[in-house]
């Protein structure tokens, strides 16, 4: 039995908003599809009628500038966002991400928005949005709505999206000004093409020898993809010192909660490599924020 | 389930070809069932190994994640596009003087993923070529001598 009946390619978004709300079944847009279209063969996905590719969208598609903002459309591939001349100066974090996502040819077909919406706690590409504190673009058939990206979680693998109603079309972030920037770390197996066994993505503010502001991003550490808000109360406005970023790892371990996956991890072992990737991608993201601010303190 | 066939229009090694497609069917079943292209090779069906890589519009994708529907109007090029008037292309030579081959299952997407990586970066390093083809396994674990074949051909490339 096929486990979808039919594909089509829209060429508007208020097409694809009508194929979805008049399917006579279940209908799922794909942007990519190299985890949809897996789950549905192998049957972790419930068989849909109709799938509506939104690769074919002007919305979906542009990758720019928009006032203070960026936006990155929801089908723009991995691969383009990687080389993102736009995406490597305003979020790092994201093009680090991305070029862990796959194989290089996983990244030319695979998609941001297809990586968020799948909902995995530990989606590099989810993980480094949340720490750039990305908005989501969400279009119905009334027109459009932002929303913080971590509304867009329910739970492992469910997005809060409603399939028959809503579009995610892209993301907004805000612009990198001077003294700030992000890194994305992650562990993995040494096979190369997997998810990972735990990454965080770190943005930060930096002014002298201060934390000025932070985000950090982890996963997986609970159902979605985790905004470490204890962790970053906790270090804002202290200096960037190892005495500073012994006690922000408890407080990082106290509000995770991480599990032993069979094929990946122990919880033990994560909670050990939590250490490490704070201290890397902390030190990655001061560095570079020093790069790219007037005051710059060596310490 | 005929009346679900779709029509697709794809150029394929530099040849246009007219199909009916089923919605369901992966590109890479469609170029080895409907076109006899049995060269990219189907292994582990999921984007892990590479094996049924292809270049379309110029990038190398796995043709086993994409749909035959999706790729109505690409542009296609298989392994066995490569060769001209049965001259091997430059870099299936390396593969062979270099010794690369071995069962040679996984050899069709890993020349396509080299090919690729040369496209964008004809002088890569050698750790440029381990991430090029990271997409790509080979359960016989000629690696050494594969990435020895990518750097004889880019060697090659810059003599000529
Ligand atoms: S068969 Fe396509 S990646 Fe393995
Ligand atoms: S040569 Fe046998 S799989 Fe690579």
């Amino acid at each position: 039995m096929p486990v979808w009946e039919k594909y089509i390619l829209p060429a508007s978004l208020q097409e694809a908003l009508e194929a979805a709300a008049s399917a006579p079944g279940t209908a799922r847009f794909i942007a990519g599809g190299t985890d949809l279209l897996l789950d549905l063969q192998q049957g972790r996905h419930p068989p849909v009628h109709t799938l509506i590719d939104i690769t074919a969208l002007a919305e979906t598609t542009a990758l720019e500038i928009r006032s203070d903002e960026l936006f990155i459309g929801a089908a723009v591939p991995l691969s383009r966002i990687v080389q993102s001349p736009l995406v490597i100066e305003h979020a790092q974090a994201l093009a680090e991400a991305s070029a862990l996502i796959g194989g290089p040819q996983v990244r030319n077909t695979a998609s941001l928005g297809g990586n968020v919406c799948h909902a995995l706690p530990a989606a590099d590409g989810a993980i480094a949005l949340l720490a750039l504190d990305a908005s989501a673009e969400i279009a119905d058939r009334r027109g459009c709505r932002r929303a913080p990206l971590g509304e867009l979680f329910l739970g492992p693998g469910r997005s809060a999206l409603d399939p028959r109603a809503e579009l995610l079309t892209g993301f907004y972030l805000p612009l990198k000004s001077s003294g700030q920037a992000s890194a994305h770390r992650r562990v993995m197996r040494p096979q190369g093409v997997a998810i990972a066994i735990l990454n965080m993505a770190i943005w930060l503010a930096r002014h002298d020898d201060l934390i000025q502001d932070i985000r950090i991003a982890v996963g997986p550490a609970g159902p979605k993809p985790l905004r470490a808000v204890q962790t970053e109360g906790f270090l804002r406005g202290k200096p960037y010192r190892k005495e500073t970023i012994a006690p922000g790892l408890d407080v990082l371990l106290a509000e995770t909660h991480f599990r032993t996956s069979p094929h990946r991890a122990t919880a033990e072992y994560r909670r050990r490599l939590a250490g490490v990737l704070l201290e890397d991608a902390l030190q990655a993201a001061w560095q570079r924020a020093g790069e790219s601010s007037e005051h710059q303190t060596v310490i | 389930m005929e009346k679900n066939l779709i029509p697709i229009s794809i150029t394929v090694n530099g040849r246009r070809v007219e199909l009916e497609v089923q919605p369901q069917h992966t590109l890479l079943k469609v170029l080895q069932n409907q076109l006899d292209l049995i060269g990219s090779k189907e292994c582990c069906g999921e984007g892990e190994c590479g094996a049924c890589t292809i270049l379309a519009n110029g990038r190398a994708i796995n043709s086993c994640l994409v749909l035959a529907v999706e790729a109505d109007g690409w542009e296609i090029v298989t392994i066995e596009g490569l060769a001209e008037d049965e001259r091997l292309d430059p870099l299936q030579e390396a593969f062979l003087k270099a010794g690369a081959v071995q069962c040679g299952y996984c050899i069709p997407g890993m020349v396509m993923s080299a090919k690729y990586l040369l496209m964008k970066n004809p002088h890569p390093s050698e750790d440029e070529v381990r991430q090029g083809l990271a997409g790509n396994l080979c359960r016989c674990a000629g690696y050494n001598r594969i990435i020895a074949a990518v750097q004889l051909a880019a060697s090659e490339k810059e003599a000529a």
